[in-house]
């Protein structure tokens, strides 16, 4: 499909390993897929064409999307996801396959772990908090949190990897974070909190025992209070008193799904689109996952340009248009040949660029399998659309499209 | 005051769009062209990419506030004023918080010693928001408890993204509405004061593609919700008109004159062969397709009742000579 340039200086490297998209979605060993990459991407819509190719390929998946975007679940045939997975009509399911989708509810997430953990007394006393209303619909931060216990709760359910589970590959779309490893970071940060010394200065009030007291932990309370009022310390030391005890279980299962992230059974696929920042955060996200022993299967450049091949260059194409423009005898300056070819020059100038962009990623990361998804002129609206992107991450594009440079 | 002539009012000019879209160049060329006639701009980013430090050119930028421009000159050729850039991070935003306003000397440092920082920064949800807009309202509103700051005439923010900017600056009534009485509530409602009036606009930058503007619709239905003021919509990343209607109808029907193509390009001195003549036609159609698809979004844009604003897509990637191209179309189109 790519037709060699010779390039000089850094940019002289070997184009990179191509990723096999279908060895990994049929080799049965892989149990979770994980898509991560900066917010715009098309990450979304990677992981449904994923799930898609993979539910057509034989294997029985599930596709956890955070993203509410009302059109993928459309696309999918489904007026609304929620929280529970919903089959997807209409797929091919001649090889034995089948799919499922749902998105992430936060609250009813966070809701249910509450009401499964605690006593229905208890329960209702944590969901009735103002504090716990505030914190499971609509600060930022419980996103990552919910997602990772979702994903454990569907591995633990569906059986992943035994002859009779409910699926035997969960597709997961990573939360639009504002850097995307704080899904990743979740479970370390509530473990170093409910580890730290403010949890146990939170709880010291409710719990009674003034010799617990300290100079220093009566400093700190009182500068607490100082700042965030008594009345609202109270509320969240009543919150963190009565969560207290779900917390340790939350974390337990967060480190859970952290191992099995890094376990054999999952891989990651870094979503970029051919942009600079977008390559840098897939650069960036590589590297973490690589330092956290994540299993990185591979990247994923979506939305590339293409270009019809021919041999004019951009020069070439932006000359002879100025030549026409410039021509004292023409009668049409302005002429249909002269737009036509600096459409040409600016497209072959993108396609150049981008491929830059990727050959320099690609000579800073050698070792990373990439897949490049051409472009589709428009939106993804419907399963053949979404299919159509399977067909091109599977690589076997028959389109008389040809990516240059 | 730094009145832009659509809004005369605005001193803080919140920048969001959903990721991809270049909210970030967008907020970079506002501050430049908001800059022109001496005028004193503040730059802010919050979401920790030391983006405006790479667009400027510029080492990363510490927590405090860092000249990295001179404003777009002009029309008339008068200097422009100068733009300043602040990275904000919620630790440094927290201690600066308790030192102007508490005073609490050893009892601040202990906060961090016994983790309340790190809790309050990276664990407890929706905190770091308002630690982040707190510093914005403080930028925007310099009283006398920030010695020797500089006023500025206008902050611009780059905000978080479009799916979260009505939670990002609706966070304090939030808080407010938590918090009954004491100082984290009359902190956070006048943080929401600042926010919901008119001195305050929230842009939206989409490109045209469907995913991005129903986003934006959606954005300002979010923001009208809560009573946060729409500045424009600035459309970005347009591609190049080099196609007139008429030449985009010949395309899409397949009824171009192939034969005076031909001659036209045999004329600029090119070898038009068929394949040649094939595969311009093809481009063309692919863009025609594209355009087509623009044409239905600008539609949708162009319904919103805001002012709208078109930034071309620049080939060449952007730089800082490109900002300043940039916000000379903002401010010849009336946005600064």
């Amino acid at each position: 499909m790519t037709r060699s340039r010779a390039r000089v200086g850094p940019q002289s490297t070997k184009a990179a390993p191509r990723l096999d998209v279908d060895g990994l979605l049929d080799d049965p060993s892989v149990g979770i897929i994980v898509c991560c990459g900066s917010g715009g991407v098309g990450k979304t819509t990677i992981s449904a064409a994923l799930g898609l190719r993979a539910a057509e390929r034989g294997r029985r998946v599930v596709v956890l999307t955070i993203d509410p975007a009302r059109r993928l679940a459309q696309s999918m045939g489904i007026a609304e996801l929620d929280n529970t997975p919903r089959p997807v009509a209409g797929i091919d399911t001649t090889h034995g396959g089948s799919l499922d989708a749902m998105m992430l509810d936060m609250k009813r997430t966070f809701d249910e772990v509450v009401e499964s953990q605690a006593s229905p007394e208890k329960a209702q006393q944590i969901l009735d908090n103002t504090f716990y209303q505030a914190l499971s619909s609509s600060f930022a931060g419980t996103q990552e949190y919910m997602a990772m216990e979702k994903l454990g709760q569907i591995h633990r359910d569906a059986r992943v990897g035994e002859p009779d589970g409910t699926y035997d590959l969960i597709v997961v779309d990573t939360p639009p974070s504002r850097s995307a490893l704080d899904f990743l970071d979740a479970p370390e940060r509530l473990s170093s909190f409910l580890d730290g010394r403010f949890i146990r200065l939170l709880l010291t009030p409710a719990r009674g025992p003034a010799r617990l007291m300290t100079a220093g932990f009566s400093m700190i309370t009182g500068a607490l209070t100082k700042v965030l009022g008594a009345t609202f310390l109270r509320d969240v030391q009543t919150f963190v008193g009565a969560i207290d005890t779900l917390f340790g279980g939350f974390r337990l299962r967060a480190q859970q799904t952290f191992r099995l992230l890094q376990a054999d059974g999952t891989a990651f696929i870094v979503v970029a689109a051919p942009e600079p920042d977008a390559l840098r955060e897939a650069a960036y996200f590589v590297e973490r996952l690589s330092e956290d022993g994540m299993p990185l299967a591979g990247l994923v450049v979506n939305r590339a340009a293409t270009a019809h091949s021919s041999n004019l260059s951009a020069e070439e194409a932006a000359a002879a248009a100025g030549r026409l423009t410039k021509d004292p005898d023409s009668k049409d300056p302005g002429s249909l040949a002269a737009g036509l070819l600096r459409l040409y020059a600016d497209r072959s100038r993108l396609v150049e660029r981008e491929a830059g962009l990727r050959a320099r990623f690609a000579a800073a990361h050698p070792e990373v399998p990439t897949a490049v998804v051409p472009a589709l002129a428009g939106d993804v609206h419907d399963l053949v659309d979404l299919r159509r992107v399977g067909v091109l991450l599977g690589g076997q594009d028959g389109d008389t499209v040809v990516e240059t440079g | 005051m730094a009145g832009s002539p659509d809004f005369p009012k605005a001193r803080l000019h919140v920048v969001t769009g959903k990721g991809g879209t270049g909210k970030s160049t967008v907020a970079a060329a506002l501050a430049l062209a908001l800059a022109t006639h001496g005028k004193n701009v503040l730059l802010c980013e919050v979401e920790g990419r030391q983006g405006i430090a790479r667009m400027f050119d510029v080492d990363p930028l510490p927590y405090a506030e860092r000249r990295v421009a001179t404003g777009l000159p002009a029309a008339d050729g008068a200097r422009g004023g100068v733009v300043h850039a602040l990275h904000i991070d919620p630790e440094s935003a927290l201690m600066e918080y308790l030192s102007m306003y508490y005073k609490l000397g050893r009892a601040g440092r202990a906060l961090d010693r016994f983790g309340v920082v790190e809790f309050a920064t990276t664990i407890a949800p929706g905190v770091r928001d308002v630690l982040l807009t707190g510093k914005v309202y403080e930028a925007t509103q310099r009283n006398a408890r920030n010695k020797g700051a500089i006023e500025y005439d206008a902050v611009v923010l780059d905000a978080p993204p479009t799916g979260r900017i009505a939670q990002f600056l609706g966070v304090n009534s939030e808080l407010s509405g938590l918090a009954k009485v004491g100082p984290v509530k009359s902190q956070a409602d006048k943080v929401m004061r600042l926010l919901t009036s008119d001195q305050t606009v929230v842009h939206l930058v989409t490109v045209l593609e469907e995913m991005p503007v129903q986003e934006t619709v959606d954005g300002i239905a979010d923001l009208r919700t809560h009573g946060l003021p729409v500045g424009g919509v600035v459309v970005n990343l347009v591609r190049p008109r080099e196609l007139g209607d008429k030449a985009l109808t010949a395309v899409r029907k397949g009824k171009v004159d192939t034969a005076a193509v031909t001659a036209d390009l045999k004329r600029a001195g090119l070898d038009a062969d068929d394949a040649l003549v094939d595969g311009l036609l093809a481009e063309a159609r692919d863009h025609a397709e594209r355009r087509a698809l623009e044409d239905e979004q600008h539609a949708v844009v162009a319904g919103l009742d805001v002012p709208t604003y078109e930034l071309p897509r620049l080939t060449a990637g952007i730089d800082l000579g490109a900002l300043y191209e940039l916000a000379g179309m903002l401010r010849d189109q009336g946005m600064a």
